[in-house]
This record gives structure tokens, sequence and C-alpha cells, in this order.
């Protein structure tokens, strides 16, 4: 083949390439305007004020289409597929307790997104933010208010990107002093001090105490539940086979999903409660592979949420293994019960 | 390329003994055309391939909501694995006359499949399955590529021949993760024009090596047929049949490939490339240690490992010049001394602002001066026909060692903590550099012997 003839059948290529190359972007920004309109027979979402005080009220981020989608928004916990009243407050990932809400957010920068979590008050305020380290994944906020956390995903750096990590941080909301990573604690495992480079921590839930909590610890291919000491800087491993534990209100139970064995590798969690004093495990009667950090309604019902079609839905169940699953909300993640 | 095709009758960039000619003329100073080209399909490849690694994450938690951890468990099972392909594709690549281009086509090939495919997967398994083979991709491609561009640059060249080759593929690696935030930026959940556009990219890689790297069929009458003077100092079985190479008098087997190592050269640099290997600690344990013991900020954990791509690209080419001009094994050893100064400034408790930047300098600069230099010393010492063999087994040799070391370092990380880990490293370092320093002193001048 001549130079020429070279040169012309790279320049087709090139041309029908680009063709390829511009009408997937096209077809995928086309979405955008799609996403802005509001699906038809979806909930009804309007403006207005949202406060983290109001009794009796979910806040949650809001997934369905239209000009509200992802902003944080309410609706009567009692009625949760009726009107939603939304914020203009977006956030991936949320939870509230007491006043303080915890919203991580991805910001557009012009290189990446990059990540961070925001502190806001009740009414939805910033009062202060911090860098996330990698892609959201779980949120909480202590029964007080007075501590929140959040767990991202930290991607690896090899060639092909397969290692991940996650992090999970701790910030005293009264004082601003932040922990990044729990993996300065001390850890102490089955009774004895423990060193691991490969420990990973996520899933923090608090108690109302202001200085234990709970949290999943990983290493070497197992998952724990562990209790942690925030004055003494320490974890103390409890049990086995527990991730994103969910500490009951009344702080006798723990609500976690559980790696069953037999389940597909990427759907392998069953959800169960954990009874701390008799360390009883009951298994709930969700038939479905659940990937979230269940919510507490009450003391006697669970909400979580799992795929649909519109990102997400939110289900309850209640917490004893009785009843049955029921959809409660379409297009929605991340509920806070708010008192 | 079309040069070096232009001018089949007078090859002048194809073969080491041709190739010589060029001491009398220009291409002492001139890159070889292939080498550009090889260099092209290599950024644009890069480009592609990291377009994808980028989003991954990203993809996997919002795009699918699955859970990323564990999956790097295919990762140990794997490396293994990847070791043999590597082999296999430098000793497939050696198998007859021009079989270089395609067997590293091969391989670009490959990869360019897994990108459509991953529209197609929604589940961990399938695409993990995908990912291994995007990566064996890379691995039935790397020997044959490094040894076309060894064989199509002078040997006085090759240092900076290889020079170019890695600034132009490092150069796509720092592009891919930008124009696949650009897509995202411009798309909703972009995630399915990124792969498609990364799967056109990728064409367009195998496509410019189709089209300008000259293969056996399109290098000039004679060219491809040169027969090699040198014997090889090793006995090499003959089988019998040998249909594939019948101008080839002995066709490279894999025992003659392992037995280049009989040879006192090669196996020098091969020992000391899998010791220094041995204490060379895998860069995310690098970030990891810049974040523990230097305090990086979170927010710049992503960016790190573009700091070390920024110094590569810039020092690759005037490093391999050096090497040229100073010797390639020397430049190799003064390339882990930068090493050696990192992990220094990484032990030391000073803590100034600039201490990040001067280690991710180092660490770019480690690379600039030891990856392709290495293949281009080891070159020096493998004969042509079993040039991609050869290669792949000095490269099989050091991605193994540095395996090890990761495992190494990861227990002893755990066992002692950090800072007694990295000592441990510095110390196995200093004494393997020096061992090497000795070891790999030009006796003789850094000269072409083996086409003499």
């Amino acid at each position: 083949m001549t130079v020429r003839n070279r040169v012309l059948v790279l320049l087709a290529a090139v041309l029908a390439l680009a063709v390829v190359a511009v009408a997937s972007i096209l077809h995928a920004s086309a979405r955008a305007d799609r996403r802005n309109e509001t699906q038809p027979g979806g909930p009804k979402v309007t403006s207005g004020p949202v406060t983290l005080t109001t009794p009796g009220r979910m806040v949650f981020r809001n997934m369905a289409w239209g000009p509200h989608r992802d902003e944080l928004t309410t609706v009567p916990a009692s009625a949760p597929a009726g009107p939603r009243v939304a914020s203009g407050v977006k956030c991936l990932r949320f939870y509230a307790a007491a006043g303080t809400g915890v919203c991580l957010q991805s910001v557009h920068g012009p290189v990446a997104d990059t990540y961070r979590a925001l502190i806001l008050d009740t009414h939805l305020k910033e009062t202060a933010h911090y860098d996330v380290p990698g892609i959201p994944s779980r949120a909480r906020v202590s029964p007080t208010g007075h501590f929140a956390a959040w767990t991202a995903f930290v991607g690896g750096d090899s060639y092909a990107g397969t290692n991940f990590s996650t992090r999970a941080a701790i910030v005293d909301v009264r004082t601003g002093k932040l922990i990044p990573s729990l993996e300065a604690f001390r850890i102490v495992k089955n009774g004895h001090r423990y060193h691991s480079a490969d420990a990973n921590f996520w899933g923090v839930t608090f108690t109302s105490d202001d200085n234990t909590f709970y949290a999943t610890l990983a290493t070497k291919g197992r998952t724990y539940l562990v209790q942690g000491d925030l004055r003494t800087r320490t974890v103390t491993t409890l049990h086995e086979n527990v991730e994103c534990p969910s500490l009951s209100p009344d702080g006798t139970r723990i609500a976690y999903k559980k790696r069953v064995k037999g389940l597909p590798k990427d759907a392998p969690w069953h959800l169960y409660v954990l009874n701390l004093r008799t360390m009883r495990e009951t298994p709930l009667s969700e038939p479905r592979s659940v990937d979230d950090q269940a919510a507490w309604q009450n003391n006697h019902t669970l909400v979580y949420a799992l795929p649909g079609d519109y990102g997400a839905d939110l289900y309850e169940l209640p917490a004893d293994g009785t009843g049955k699953p029921r959809r409660i909300s379409t297009a929605a993640v991340s509920p806070a019960f708010v008192e | 390329m079309y040069v070096a095709d232009s001018r089949a009758s007078t090859p002048t960039a194809s073969v080491e003994g041709t190739a010589r000619r060029s001491r009398a003329g220009r291409y002492r100073t001139t890159i070889a055309p292939t080498v550009l080209a090889l260099g092209t399909v290599s950024l644009i490849t890069d480009v592609s391939s990291e377009m994808v690694t980028a989003v991954l994450p990203l993809y996997l938690v919002t795009g699918l909501g699955l859970s990323p951890l564990g999956f790097g468990l295919l990762d140990g099972v794997y490396n293994g694995f990847s070791a043999l392909v590597r082999l296999a594709g430098g000793h497939l690549a050696d198998r007859g006359d021009g079989r270089h281009k395609w067997v590293a086509g091969l391989g670009y090939g490959i990869s360019a499949a897994c990108k459509p495919l991953l529209l197609l997967a929604h589940t961990l398994t399938p695409i993990g399955l995908i990912l291994a083979a995007d990566r064996t991709g890379k691995g039935l491609r790397t020997a044959p590529r490094d040894a076309l561009i060894s064989l199509s640059s002078t040997p006085e060249t090759r240092g900076r021949a290889f020079g170019v080759h890695r600034a132009m593929d490092t150069a796509g690696a720092l592009l891919g993760p930008l124009a696949a935030f650009l897509i995202l930026r411009a798309t909703v959940d972009g995630y399915d024009a990124v792969f498609t556009v990364s799967f056109c990219v990728a064409v367009l890689g195998v496509l410019v090596l189709v089209l300008f790297v000259p293969g056996g069929s399109a290098r000039g009458p004679g060219a491809g047929s040169v027969p090699v003077p040198v014997p090889v100092p090793v006995p090499v079985s003959v089988p019998g049949g040998s249909t594939s190479a019948p101008e080839s008098p002995q066709r490279p087997t894999l025992r003659a490939a392992l037995g280049l190592l009989g040879r006192r050269d090669l196996r020098r640099i091969t020992i000391c490339a899998l010791l220094l290997g041995l204490a060379t600690v895998s860069d995310s344990f690098v970030y990891l240690l810049l974040q523990h013991r230097l305090g990086v900020p979170d927010r710049w954990f992503a960016l790190l490992p573009l700091g070390t791509a920024a110094a590569f690209l810039l020092l690759a080419l005037p490093l391999g010049r050096l090497a040229d001009r100073v010797g390639r094994r020397r430049v190799f050893v003064a390339g882990h001394g930068a090493l050696l100064l990192a992990y220094a400034l990484l032990l030391t408790s000073w803590h100034g602002p600039a201490l990040p930047y001067a280690v991710l300098l180092l660490h770019g600069g480690f690379y600039a001066a030891t990856d392709g230099v290495l293949m281009a010393a080891a070159s020096e010492n493998v004969p042509e026909r079993l040039r991609s063999s050869g290669l792949a087994v000095v490269q099989t040799g050091q991605a193994l060692a540095r395996f090890v070391c990761s495992l190494g370092f990861g227990a002893a990380w755990t066992l002692w903590g950090d800072r007694t880990a990295l000592l441990t490293a510095t110390v196995v370092l200093a004494a393997c550099a020096a061992f090497s320093a000795v070891s790999l002193r030009p006796a003789r001048p850094a000269k072409e012997r083996l086409a003499t």
C-alpha cells in the first residue's frame, strides 16, 4: 500500500470512529434533558422549606426525574408516598439526627470531580465542610447530633484499577475536630492488639453517649463488627461477618447486612438483626440482597434502599424477622427520620 | 512508518544489521519512524485504557451500585498468569519474521475488543473477566513492542528511542483520565459514552499499528530475511517440520529463550533487575507512605500518581539520551539511586512543604531512568532473533520480583509498622543497588558487541 493510501485509510477510519464517538456522547448528553423532565406518574415535588427538626418527617435524597432531582426532600413519615417538598440542596448521601445533617456531595472541578461532606444545621445551612477522599458511600449522625461520620471508596492506582479501599471519617460537629481515618485507631481483635496494613473501616453508627460507636472492620478477607471508643481511640471486635451496622434507637440491637454463603458474588448480603446483649442473630424476611446501611424508623421498623427504576426505592420491614418488606417510596435513597 | 518504507531498497530502521549503517549518516540524530509510530500507538492506546481505568470505580459504585471491595482478589492470582502471557507473547513474536507486529497487534486488538464488552457487563464476574482479558492483551503486546523499538533503532540511540516511546506512552496515560472526565461532564451518567469513545480510540491505535508499523511484509525485499550472523552460544533445538519460519535456519524455541540466561551479560542484568525489583516498593505503597509519613491531605491523594507520571514524562527522553551517552547500565543503577533517595526522604522526620514534590519527582525520575533504559540495556545482550523473548524474560523477572516485594512489604508493614518496613526496603535497596553498581560496571566501552 502506498503512503498516500495508508493516510487515506487512516483519515477515513478517523472520520468513521469520530462519528461513532460523537454520536455516543450526544446520546448520553441528551439524557440530561430527559432527566430534567418530570416523569409521568412520578411523585409530585415542589420547592419549599425543609428543616431537620420538624417531628414526624422523613428527609431523603429525591431521585425522581425533574428539576428537583438529587435534592434533599421531605415527606410525612406517615405518608412517605405523598407529595415531596424539595430544599434545593443536592446530595449523593445524607443522614440527620437532632437537628444536625451530613450531606455528601460531589464538586465539579476542572479536571475531575471531587467530593466533600457538608455539616448542615436544622435549616440545611452549611456550618462546615470537609474533603472526602473518594466516592461517598455511607453517612451517619449521632443521636445527639454532636458527631457525624462518613465512608468513601478510595480507588486503586494499579493498571486496571481494581484495588479499592474504604476510608471512614468521624468529626466532632461542636469543635470541628476531624478523625480523617479510623485506621489511626488501635485495633483489639479477640482480646489482642492487632496490626494490619489491610484494615478497612466502613459504616459507622453511633450510640447516644457521645463516645461509643460501632462500625465494620474488614481485614484478611473477613469482616467484623467493632465497638469503637472515641476517647481511647480504640476499636474492639465483637462479632464476625457484619457489614454496615445500624444501631436501634434504644441501643440494644444492630441491624446489618450479612454475607450469606451461596449467593452471587455481587449480591451476597441478607439483612440481619444482632441482639447486643445475647449476641443472637435474627434473619429478617427480605429475600433480596440488600447493599445499604439500614435506618431505624423506630424501635420496631427498618427502612432501607433497593435498586429501582430511577436509581433506588425505599422499603420498610419489621426488625424482628416477621412480616414482609413493603415498598414505601420510589425514586428515593438515604432516608433519615427526624424528630 | 512510511519513511522506512519509501526507502525500502536501503532499509534504515528495520533490522539491526542494517541499522548500523546509520553510524555514518544522519540517523544518529533522528528517531526511527517505527519508534514514533509505536509511540503514537502507545499514546493512543493509553488514552483509551486510562479513560476506562479512571471512571471504573465511579462506574461500579454509582453506575452499577456494586461494592468494589474485594474486587482486587483477582489481582494476586492474575499476576502469575500475566507473567506467563508475557513470556508467551515474547516467544510467539520471535517465531518467524515480522511476527512482532502481529503479536503486538493481537494484544492491542484484544484490549480494544474488551471496551465495548464493558457496555454489556453489569455484574462483577464478567467485569473481572473483561479486565483480565484487557490485561492479557497488555501482557501479550509489551515484549514484541519493545523488541520492535529496539530492532528499529540504532544501538547508539536505543536509550533515546525507548525514552521517546515511554514519554509518549505516559502522555497518553495523563490525557486519558482528562478525556474521560470531560465526557462525564458533558453527559449525564455517560459511562456508556466513555466506553464507546475508549473503544473508538483503541481501534484507532490498532489501525495506526497496522498501517504505519512495518511488519515482515512491509519490510523491503531482503531486509526481513537478512540471515543473522551471530550464532547463539547455547544449544538451540531444531524441531523438525518448521513451517512458520522457513527462512530462519533455527526456529527460536522457548528453551532457546530461557537459554539466553546462559549468556553472562544478560544473566547479570536480569539478576540485577530481579534483585532491584525485590526492593522496589509498589506505587500504591509509595503513595500511602507519602500520605502516612508526610501527611499529604486526602484531597491530593488521587493526584499523586499524576505527579509521578508527569516527572516520568518530562525525564524519559533526557535520561534516555543520557543513557546512550554515559551507559545504560549506569543510568539504570542511578535510577535506583533516585528511588533510594525518595525512600530516605520518606524516612526523614523533616516535613517541608516541598518534600512530597521532591519524592514524586524522584519517583518519576526512577521510572524514567529504569523502565525504557532497562529494555535498551537488555537489548545489547539479546540476539536479534530472540529479542522479544529475551526482553520478555527480563520484564517477567522484574515484574515477579516486584510482586514478591509487594507481598513482603505489606506483611512487613503489618508486622512492624510503616517506618520499619520502609527502613528494611531502603537497606535492601541500598545493598542491591551497590551489588548492581559493581556487577554492571562497564568493563568495556558501551558499544554494541552483539552484531559485530
